[in-house]
């Protein structure tokens, strides 16, 4: 077989620069393979590599005295005590949900599944953050419904309860819908696996679903903006099967539990690619391949296609070396496809054969840490003074206040999401103590009485506004989700979605939003310990908001004390905690009522916030408390509606 | 009393059933790999929730040709006490030990939520330690649920007092209003002639601590025990 030539257009094609091109001659001290130009085009790629983002990346504080595990693995890992920790990461599947919205949707979901258990963690929730446009349009509509339908098919299948989430719509989503996903699990201590190929001369294992050509070039098509020759890139999307996922699932974590392999990880963006390149990185090791024993669902394919295919529900195991055997009873107990495709090797190199035909040879750390790093340039956005200038009491009284309160309940961002979370099976595993509508899903910890809380937030509004204090914002909302529902803030996972980072007044957004999130994990003591970015959501050249989606982790020492948001009994005291100051700001009543997002949001003060979080985890620890709920979106009005009404079999009036 | 949850691929409440019967009942329990003949000893047999084989094809429709379904057939047949929870009565509607079929929800869409059903038959033995008439609130979790029938078949499970749950009102009303998932005569579990074997798409298993909510699902596990 002979490959392609190397062209300018090729390079250009494979969305490398000049540049970079050069640095692969040097790495490799020669002109690269075909395959080879197509394996570093997707490692490369910003979706892999996070060249432009790992610089500001940097300045999140990672580590804690309970943090088992930060970025860099598959997910990270808190410990919750009594031997016990939590696994979680969040990621998006934006592009290909604005594609193919129910399977963009649930493989996304499907992508996160396996960061989780390929930890050796049994997933116990899934969460998930969604934006779309305007709910009044068709197209969102249909986007929306589809979207939902596929994270539910998919979770639902795979008998992970589904516990929590938020859904926004703004205009600026309108052709770049944000879909991401979460996933928590729990795990013992000493069955922490990682994803390495340790051990040279350990076998190689590929098990799951077959090869086939979809989804080649999904981490490069995910690093482009949409356009709409995007509806042609649709075979870029890949088809999810849950139940194969489902029996990946128990194959994997009985593997881990008898001590059959060393590293293990999912084939996600970049497929073969990047698990195998990132394994041997890992271990400081090399892994051959060689692709004829690849199980394949075409015939044909060539080793290009084979290395940067994205077929769904694929996994690579590096096993222990005379466990062969062992492991092959397992994965055939569980139905699998499974073949021995390589070793682990000595000299660092990431290997392709085919027969006896070498297709690439690359030392496998240029792929991952050798991949370049960018500092783009960072400008303030122009139409932030504008916006700032706003002053919210040119804004007359309204005359109907009911009025304004019914307008601001029925609006879709602050509107009950029952109708999404009713199509989300949340009670499988029977640990959800607390289920979706309150500030934070509940988890009990079987054989324990500790309990989890968790919880997704992104008001992007905010970011847009001023991406410093935004950043802030979320931080502080996230852990007073949990704190009122008494659990006290462990670690975040994030999922920070920009524009295209080449255009400086992103650039600017995502560097502001870095540091306003960074200061308030540190000032909460909530350090980020996994996550991803997903840059180039634009369309029509409209970059949406900047929108980091921040997932938080807390623990319950006693589950029992566990707070809800909904008033408990007539009679009850209502309180108001923390300062009451008044900002109008970037609010969902300027939004709604007088069609303006503009002016400043509210200030945040970190010290305060962390007063009122030990605070409420004081008086859920004494159980004081018969309700807590937070202040968010569309503030005190908004949120003691619904803390009358939310339990619909207890439904209460409030005097103030 | 000893308890077999079957455990097909794709099964996902195994965990959940046996969990209240070792953990909640503190009865024996062992999981039933289905590719396994069902040996001397078990006294109920329970088929679980969730996606046995994915649900490829139609909910149920593989699983029935699994190794142990065969000897499922036999306990039944021998008067072993049978509960299908959820995918587990899909199951036994495919394998024929109970009568009717699936269709999807008449919302087209997965429904996850408490909702309330009644106990219209409590003289079976997953059933007598309930009222008469008393109403549970039990999540129901499904994308087919909407249970059909044919007249004739009707009119046997009625006069055979084999419906034995229905969906209803919080105060009890067997109407249009409260069925959710459009299934005939709001049914939501029936048994066979014998009574003891039962097909049920609520969780009992999923309200049976009071952490949970509620123990109302607690009683048709507790109700074989003496």
């Amino acid at each position: 077989m002979t490959e392609t030539r190397i062209t300018p257009q090729i390079i250009a094609q494979h969305g490398l620069t000049e540049e970079e091109y050069q640095k692969i001659e040097k790495i490799l001290g020669r002109e690269p393979s075909f395959t080879e130009l197509g394996i570093f085009s997707v490692m490369w790629s910003e979706h892999c590599s996070y060249k432009t983002s790992k610089p500001i990346l940097d300045r999140f504080p990672t580590k804690a005295p309970w943090v088992l595990q930060g970025p860099g693995e598959n997910a990270g890992i808190v410990d919750i005590g009594e031997g016990l920790a939590v696994v979680m990461k969040v990621e998006s599947h934006n592009h290909p949900s604005a594609i193919e919205p129910y399977q963009g949707a649930a493989t996304g979901v499907g992508g996160i599944l396996r960061d989780i258990f390929t930890m050796g963690a049994r997933p116990i929730a899934l969460l998930n953050s969604l934006r779309f446009g305007d709910l009044r349009e068709a197209r969102t509509r249909y986007l929306f419904e589809h979207i939902v339908s596929g994270i539910a098919d998919y979770g639902n299948c795979m008998g992970v309860p589904t516990v929590g989430g938020e859904v926004y719509f703004e205009d600026c989503y309108r052709d770049n819908p944000l879909v991401n996903a979460m996933c928590v699990g729990i795990i013992k201590h000493e069955n922490i696996v990682k994803g390495s190929a340790s051990g040279v001369g350990n076998p190689v294992i590929y098990v799951g679903s077959t090869t086939g050509l979809d989804g080649i070039h999904g981490a490069t098509f995910a690093s482009e903006e949409l356009s709409e020759a995007s509806a042609a890139k649709r075979p870029n999307v890949q088809i999810g099967d849950p139940f194969t996922e489902k029996l990946l699932l128990e194959a994997s974590l009985e593997l881990i539990k008898k001590g059959l392999l060393t590293g293990i990880q999912d084939m996600g963006a970049a497929g073969l690619t990047s698990s195998s390149s990132e394994m041997a990185s890992r271990a400081g090791n090399g892994i051959t391949l060689n692709l004829e024993k690849v199980p394949r669902r075409e015939a044909g394919m060539t080793p290009y296609e084979i290395m940067l295919s994205e077929s769904q529900e694929r996994m690579l195991v590096v096993g222990k070396a005379g466990c062969e055997r062992e492991i092959e009873a397992i994965f055939r107990k569980w139905d699998l496809q499974f073949a021995v495709i390589g070793e682990v090797t000595d000299d660092g190199v990431l290997r392709i054969k085919e027969g006896d035909r070498i297709y690439a040879e690359i030392p496998a750390e240029a792929l991952t840490d050798g991949a370049p790093q960018y500092r783009q340039v960072s400008q303030v956005p122009a139409y932030l003074e504008e916006l700032h200038h706003f002053d919210p009491e040119q804004i007359p009284q309204p005359a109907d206040y009911n009025k304004v309160l019914i307008d601001l309940l029925t609006s879709p961002s602050i509107a009950s999401k029952e109708w999404v979370y009713e199509q989300y099976d949340h009670l499988v595993r029977t640990d959800t103590v607390v289920l979706p509508g309150s500030d934070a899903a509940v988890l009990r910890i079987k054989d324990s009485e500790l309990g989890i809380a968790l919880t997704i937030d992104g008001n992007a509004r905010y970011l847009y506004l001023d991406p410093g204090t935004g950043g802030k914002s979320i931080i502080c909302e996230a852990a007073r989700n949990l704190a009122v529902s008494g659990a006290r803030p462990l670690a975040v996972t994030d999922c920070l979605n920009f524009g295209n980072p080449l255009k400086p007044e992103v650039f600017y957004q995502f560097e502001r939003a870095v540091d306003g999130l960074s200061e308030a994990c540190e000032a909460l003591r909530t350090p980020v310990i996994s996550g991803n970015v997903s840059f180039y959501n634009e369309s029509a050249n409209e970059a949406i908001y900047p929108t980091p989606t921040i997932g938080m982790v807390g623990v319950l020492a006693d589950v029992s004390k566990a707070v809800t948001a909904w008033f408990r009994q007539a009679g009850d005291l209502v309180y108001l905690l923390g300062r009451p100051d008044c900002h109008l700001g970037g609010s969902e009543y300027l939004k709604t009522i007088h069609g303006k997002v503009a002016g400043a949001p509210p200030p945040v003060d970190l010290t305060s916030e962390l007063k009122l979080i030990e605070t409420l985890l004081l008086l859920a620890d004494k159980r004081i408390l018969n309700s807590a709920h937070d202040l968010s979106d569309g503030g005190l009005a908004v949120a003691l509606a619904e803390s009358c009404v939310m339990n619909k079999n207890n439904i209460l009036g409030a005097e103030i | 009393m000893k308890y077999g949850v079957v455990v097909f691929p794709g099964s996902n409440w195994d965990h959940d059933c046996y969990h209240v019967v070792k953990h909640v009942l503190r009865e024996s329990v062992e999981y039933l790999w289905h590719e396994k003949e069902i040996t001397n000893g078990f006294d109920c047999l329970v088929l679980p929730g969730g996606f046995s084989y994915g649900d490829y094809l139609r909910a149920g429709a593989l699983a029935m040709f699994s190794k142990i379904m065969r000897s499922v057939k036999d306990f039944a047949d021998r008067g072993g006490l049978v509960v299908g929870i959820c995918n587990g009565f899909q199951i036994l509607l495919e394998a024929g030990l109970l009568p009717g079929a699936m269709q999807r929800n008449k919302t087209l869409k997965f429904i996850s939520k408490f909702t309330p059903v009644k106990v219209v038959n409590n003289a079976i033995p997953f059933t007598r330690k309930y009222q008469a008439g008393e109403v549970l609130n039990i999540p129901i979790a499904h994308a087919e649920g909407n249970y059909f029938a044919s007249d004739e078949t009707l009119k046997r499970l009625r006069d055979n007092g084999q419906i034995v749950f229905q969906y209803c009102s919080p105060e009890g009303e067997i109407d249009g209003a409260s069925n959710p998932n459009g299934s005939i005569d709001n049914i939501a579990g029936i048994c066979n002639e014998k009574g003891n074997v039962l097909g049920m798409m609520p969780h009992p298993e999923r309200c049976a601590e009071l952490i949970l909510g509620n123990d109302h699902g607690l009683r048709v596990f507790s109700s074989l025990s003496s």
